[in-house]
Order: structure tokens, then sequence, then C-alpha cells
């Protein structure tokens, strides 16, 4: 009866503590999980493509992102594809790209959601099969004088 | 998310400021006047320099189309009786709040715009903040663009723009905070990494990043008080157009930039 | 309900040149992490394909996640080969699909 109790109250302030309502976030396990699943096990240097990002955000609802990579893009020798995942997003993956050599450039723009400060990593694949990759840590300031949601 | 724990703290900090915030300025000198443009960074400058990259030309779009649409009993489109918009909705938007006879007092340039629905289309108003009304209001108010806010001199404006002005500096809410103690006295300071504009209305409809979507005036109005922990106006109430009139007076002679990007 | 899209190619171009298009859609992009007023999950909405064709060619060919912002903006290039159409082709949740082209003169 007593330790049943005890074991009442540990799980009911268990239970209490976890009333505290976040969003579930990635994690940076869940990011490396991701980049395997991209890479599987090969492995990816540093190098060949650039990620473009403001290393300080105003509003990480939309932030400006560029991707380049350093390629010819010529039938022997050009970018298959490029992804992007994030560390602190409630999911990793961002975009997956493919291309080839009818790209010209391997230069691409969008705009992505960051919701805290984290590390993005962009990676491409080789059509010689090799991995590049870059990251940027970018940091995401709060608004001040928010409304509330609807 | 954490910007509830982050928002209550700044709540706490400005009560214990007590309101005995730094340097009550009084208006803004008018050649000291800045757009928040100024203030973003080179990334969201960008996105509102460039009209194949500006979120707000898909409301501006669709807003073009909307002004050639046929509505209501009378079958008429707004191109039917104003013709090209590029010629007809010039400098309008830019001397908005203006005295309305029908209304007997200042109406915004939405309320403009259903006024024209239903009294002159026979078709029922736009809801505020709606697709379409953010759409026609935009399409409209970017006719202005690049020209000098001309709030009009009609003396009948005149005590609402003074009701305007009273709203700005009242103290309200849970702060006791008013918009001036802000945007006059502290503007260019920072609010929890946000830099604090000037307030100007130059850029009406606004694409918000914050709100990921087109908003009014008044949409950003009502987010303010609600900052501000003050009871909000229903959509429409005078108090608001009284504000805008205001801020669009205060904000004389300075460009409009609709549709206008801003964190 | 057609979601409204604004799409720039250029109308004209030589033979090899690398050109940019730029694409922007109107959706909301809507993650599924958020709870609306009253607590409750609002459920995800987002275009989760995207696709450009060249004269039928696949020329990009993008899978996109939540993490794309709202009303997405996407830019990239491509060889100007031929005269023809450049299609572009969104799709996503809920059954959405979107199409929109350009023509191109290639000289």
């Amino acid at each position: 009866m007593h330790s049943t109790r005890r074991a009442f109250l540990a799980t009911a302030g268990g239970a209490a503590a976890a009333l505290v309502v976040r969003p579930a976030h990635a994690t940076p396990e869940s990011m490396a999980s991701a980049i395997r699943q991209i890479v599987g096990e090969a492995s990816m240097k540093p190098g060949k493509i650039k990620l473009d990002l403001p290393p300080l955000v105003e509003n990480g609802n939309t932030v400006a992102m560029g991707v380049t990579v350093d390629s010819p893009m010529t039938a022997k020798d050009y970018v298959k594809a490029v992804h992007v995942v994030t560390e602190k997003n409630p999911q990793p993956n961002v975009i997956s790209v493919k291309l080839g050599p009818r790209a010209g450039k391997a230069d691409i723009q969008t705009r992505i959601r960051l919701a805290d400060t984290q590390t993005v990593v962009a990676i491409c694949e080789m059509s010689d099969g090799s991995f590049w990759s870059d990251k940027i840590d970018v940091i995401i300031t709060l608004g001040a004088c928010l409304e509330d949601p609807v | 998310m954490s910007a509830l724990p982050r928002r209550a703290a700044l709540v706490l900090a400005i009560a214990l400021a007590g309101g005995a915030l730094p340097g009550a300025a009084g208006e803004i000198p008018l050649n000291e006047r800045r757009s928040a443009y100024e203030d973003m960074s080179r990334d969201n400058k960008a996105m509102q320099d460039d009209d194949t990259s500006n979120p707000g030309m898909l409301a501006v779009l669709d807003g073009e189309a909307l002004w050639s649409a046929k509505a209501g009993a009378s079958g008429k489109s707004c191109a039917d009786c104003h013709g090209d918009a590029k010629a007809s909705m010039k400098g309008v938007a830019a001397r908005y709040p203006a005295f309305n006879d029908s209304a007997g007092r200042p109406v915004d340039l939405e309320q403009r715009i259903n006024l024209s629905r239903e009294q002159d289309q026979k078709s029922a108003p736009f809801a505020y903040e709606s697709k379409d009304m953010l759409a026609l209001s935009a399409y409209v108010a970017t006719q202005s663009r690049g020209e000098p806010i001309a709030p009009s001199d009609d003396p009948r404006l005149a005590p609402f723009i003074d009701k305007g002005r009273a709203l700005f500096n009242l103290r309200q809410g849970q702060l006791n905070l008013s918009c001036a103690q802000c945007h006059d006295d502290n503007w260019g300071k920072h609010l929890a990494g946000n830099t604090v504009p000037q307030a100007h209305p130059t850029g009406y409809p606004i694409y918000r990043l914050e709100w990921q979507s087109l908003g009014s005036l008044q949409r950003r109005l009502r987010n303010c008080i609600i900052g501000m922990r003050a009871e909000t106006y229903a959509y429409g109430a005078p108090e608001y157009v009284d504000m805008e009139l205001y801020l669009m007076w205060r904000a004389r002679g300075m460009k409009m930039e609709t549709p206008a990007v801003r964190p | 309900m057609a979601a409204r899209t604004l799409i720039n190619v250029p109308q004209k171009a030589k033979r090899g040149d690398v050109i940019q298009i730029k694409t922007l859609i109107s959706h909301i992009m809507e993650t599924g992490f958020r709870r609306d007023n009253v607590g409750a999950l609002v459920p995800r909405d987002i275009i989760t394909s995207f696709t450009c064709t060249y004269n039928g060619e696949t020329i990009f060919d993008a899978e996109l996640h939540q993490a794309i912002a709202a009303n997405p903006f996407i830019t990239f290039h491509t060889v100007a080969t031929e005269s023809g159409t450049i299609a572009f082709r969104w799709t996503g949740d809920h059954g959405f699909l979107q199409e929109a082209s350009a023509k191109i003169t290639v000289e």
C-alpha cells in the first residue's frame, strides 16, 4: 500500500511535468539519422557545396536560403542531388532536389522555416557518387509583440 | 513554444520598469522619420524590392483579377466605372483614410471598397481580412507605390486626427503602455531582438513574415494592442480608422511601399 | 480553387545560355505541428513536390517538407537549349495540384 501510494505520487508528479506542452523537436540524433538516409555508408566531406543563410534572422518563419555547388554540370561531371537538413526543427528534412547537366549551374534559392537557433546542413551528391557538405549556425530572434493564434 | 516564457519575462521586465521608460520625446521631427524598411535585413529588403519574389505580389495579381470581375446585382466590375486602375487609383491609397459623406466620418481604404461594393455594385461587402479584401486593397494600394503619403487637408478630418493622436498617446492595458512610448520615444532601440520601428503605415497591406500572409493595418494594430496586453476593438471600429488616419498624417510625405514585406 | 502562381522565365535567350527561372506560388504550407486556439493540432497541408519540364524533359525535381516557408519561392537554373514550353507542376497534401507554364524563344 505504502509503496503503491509513493509510486502513484511519483507518476502524478511526472504527469504534471509532462503537461508543459512542447512540440516534438528534431535532435542532433534525428538530423544525423536523416543524413545517414541520404548518404548511406558513404563518407561526406566538407567542400564544393556552399550554403547561404543569414547568421542572424529577424523572423524564423521565412528565411532566405541559397545553395550553390562548384561543378561544371557537364554530362561527365555534375551534381545529382542537393539536400538540406536542420538540427532543431520538428522534423529534420527541408528540401531534396534532383539536378542534372541540363541545369547548367547548381544554384538554388528558396525560403525556409527555422524554429530556433540551430545548425543547418546542406549536402550534395555528385555524379561520381561522392558526397559533400556545408553547414551554418543560424541565430533566430523572437518577436516582441506577438498576436495570439487565430 | 519557447516564445511564451520569453514573452512573460518581457512583460515582467516592462512592468518592473513601472512605466519609467526613458525619454518622453514627443512627435518625431519630420526629417528624422524613417520607414521600417531601413531596419530590415538585406534578404528581407530584397524580398520586398523584387516583384518576382515578393509574396505580396500574389495578392496583387489576385486583386487585378478581382478588379475586372463583374460583381453583384449591378453586373459591374470595378473596371467598368474606374477603368484602368493604374490611372484611376494612382494616389488614392496615399490619401486614405478620407472623409466619406455617406458615412459622415473618415473611412479607410477597405471600408471605401466595401461602400462601393454595396452602394455601386449592389454586392455583398468583403469580410475584413478576407482573401478578396486583402487582394483588392493590395491591388488598389500598390497603384500608389512610390507616391508620397498625402492625407487631405479637409478640415472635417481634423477632429478625427486629434482622436487618433489621443489614442496613440493613451496609456492602456495591463502594461499601462501607450503606442507613443515605444514608437515616438524609443524607436531604434531593441525589444526582444527586434528593432522598435517608428510605426509608419507606408506599405499596407503588408506581407508580414510573422503572419506568413498578407494583412491589413487594422490587423497590425490589433496585433500591437494584444502585445501591449490591452483590449482590442472589433474590426471596423472607428477607433482603428481614427488611429490609421493619425498614423497616415504622422507619415505625411513618406513614400508608399505597398506591398511591403515586414518581419 | 486555383493557387496563384508567379513565374519568371526569360522570354528570349541565346542557345547555350544558362538562364535563371524564378517561381512563387500561393500556399499556406501548414506544418501539422501548430495548435489552434483550443489546443487541437492543425492538420498538415503542404506542397510535397515541385517539378519543372522543358519541352517535356524534366529539368528540376524537388521534394518539399514542412520547413519550406509559406508561399514557396524556388529559383533554379537551366540551359536554354531550344524554343518551346517550360512547364511547372506542384503537388501536395489533400490532392493539391497546380500547373503553370511559360514560353521561351531560343535563338
